[in-house]
């Protein structure tokens, strides 16, 4: 098996642990502070998250790409991003520190992080827009639906 | 088999399967990839589930309505609390998990072991917790009224609580046949049935003037709307069909019968991903004790099955953000 070399050091090398144990230690902490904040969020669901803080701008080009650019901040409400934001804090040190993905190679990490991530955005993309589409289409035609 | 793990490094040159791309061995490459598509069919089903509730999206269940129960606490509203629960345990059993790992490559056997059987553990109770989650989900709660449109409608008194359909349906002169084997298809019998029919439900509904109902569709806040008691009336006389209790394939007394499907398959899915899991690390458990891996001088196995063990609980921090929080 040889030597295996652990990077001790976490949060960009903020926090730096002395074994590999106190490493796992220290980011099973911080996987539980994080789930009990999503878990308390969830269950209070602060008014002050719960309705988008931008409004979508209307007019030309420039607000459609805008529109785009920022659409997490106008069409999502606050907390359902702060959720998403700390679920993929989770997966990152779940991926990085249990499954050992800070000790890998550069190489191998892209190629795992990299295919996941560029696949999942165009499906999650895509789907989305069509799932909206489909809302319209089913709320402004002339059928009745709700019956 | 010791082939597979690391000892090939000492067989030499690139020709000779020596060589080891991006430096992980051939077996821990292997999982990477399976992880990678199996990330990728999980992330087809919570697409798929997202694309439907934006189909669906002023008229998709709130999961803290669904799921408020706990185990041992009747009747307390506990929304969240058990799945919070389940994540915790499937965390710690992660951690238990990298905790064995961490041993194999200091070749402590009695360490390995000890961790691994924690982690079986935590896996035995996730997955026990999960059918529990299941049979409270597919009992059902409050009961609720299907109109012909396939749309549900809940009942509320006038302070907002919701109402059972057992504490306020007139029990009346049942005119429903058991339907028996030797008067159908032998594969049919009698088991649709409700506790409740429909004419009982109504004319209780309409006997008790404090009753309102709530539709599936939400207002501009969020909420399922409340109709007022004549709309309420009128819309039980003219669009309900049947009574709803519990949560099936085909129906759904907590809203849009598409959030029980996919509940079932995605926590199914994931469920049965834990359930083989399980039974992996039993394996590589009673590898550990007979001595195995003391002999081949490598725990890599452990590492192997450890990643694939990660994944799971890394599916489920999505599952959980996807199904219950967002």
């Amino acid at each position: 098996m040889g030597h295996h070399e652990h990077n001790l050091a976490i949060f960009r090398g903020k926090l730096k642990f002395k074994s590999n144990e106190q490493k796992i230690w220290g980011v099973f902490i911080f996987l539980s502070i994080i789930t009990i904040i999503e878990v308390a969020l969830g269950i209070v669901k602060p008014e002050a998250l719960m309705t988008p803080y931008i409004s979508a701008f209307e007019g030309g080009f420039m607000a459609t790409m805008a529109n785009i650019v920022l659409a997490a901040l106008i069409y999502m409400k606050p907390l359902n991003l702060i959720f998403i934001v700390l679920t993929i804090v989770k997966a990152y040190y779940i991926t990085w520190d249990f499954m050992h993905m800070r000790d890998e190679t550069k190489a191998l990490r892209r190629m795992v992080v990299w295919t996941a991530i560029f696949l999942l955005c165009y499906l999650v993309l895509i789907l989305l827009v069509e799932g909206d589409y489909i809302f319209e289409v089913y709320k402004n035609n002339y059928i009745k639906f709700d019956f | 088999m010791e082939t597979t793990v690391a000892t090939t490094a000492s067989q030499g040159g690139v020709w000779g399967g020596g060589n080891r791309p991006l430096r992980a061995s051939y077996g821990k490459m292997m999982m990477w990839f399976f992880i990678v598509s199996d990330a990728l069919t999980f992330s087809g089903f919570l697409a798929a589930y997202g694309f439907s509730r934006f189909k669906f999206v002023d008229a998709w269940p709130i999961a803290d309505e669904v799921f408020t129960h706990f185990p041992f606490l009747h009747g307390v509203p506990a929304p969240m609390f058990y799945v919070a629960f389940m994540t915790f345990i499937l965390i710690f059993s992660s951690v238990t998990m990298v905790l064995a790992v961490d041993a194999g490559h200091k070749m402590k056997q009695s360490k390995v072991a000890m961790y691994m059987f924690l982690t079986i553990i935590g896996g035995a109770i996730f997955v026990g917790s999960q059918a529990w989650e299941w049979a409270t989900f597919i009992k059902g709660d409050y009961g609720a009224v299907e109109t012909k449109g396939g749309k549900i409608l809940q009942f509320l008194d006038t302070e907002g609580n919701r109402v059972a359909i057992g504490s306020f349906a007139e029990s009346m002169q049942t005119t429903a046949i058991e339907q028996e084997s030797s008067n159908g298809v032998w594969f049919m019998s009698g088991n649709d049935q409700t506790s409740y029919s429909f004419e009982e439900v109504k004319a209780g509904f309409l006997a008790n003037e404090n009753l309102l109902i709530r539709t599936q569709y939400l207002d501009a806040d969020g909420h399922p709307t409340v109709l007022t008691r004549e709309a309420s009336v009128t819309k039980i006389q003219k669009d309900g069909r049947l009574v709803v209790e519990g949560a099936n394939l085909k129906r759904n007394e907590y809203g849009h019968p598409l959030f029980a499907d996919f509940f079932f398959f995605i926590t199914g899915f994931h469920g049965f991903h834990v359930f083989s899991g399980v039974l992996i690390n039993i394996i590589i458990f009673f590898n550990v004790v007979i001595g195995t891996y003391e002999r081949r001088k490598s725990y890599e196995m452990v590492e192997k099955v450890g990643l694939y063990w990660h994944f799971v609980d890394l599916v489920w921090v999505f599952v959980f953000t996807f199904f219950y929080l967002v």
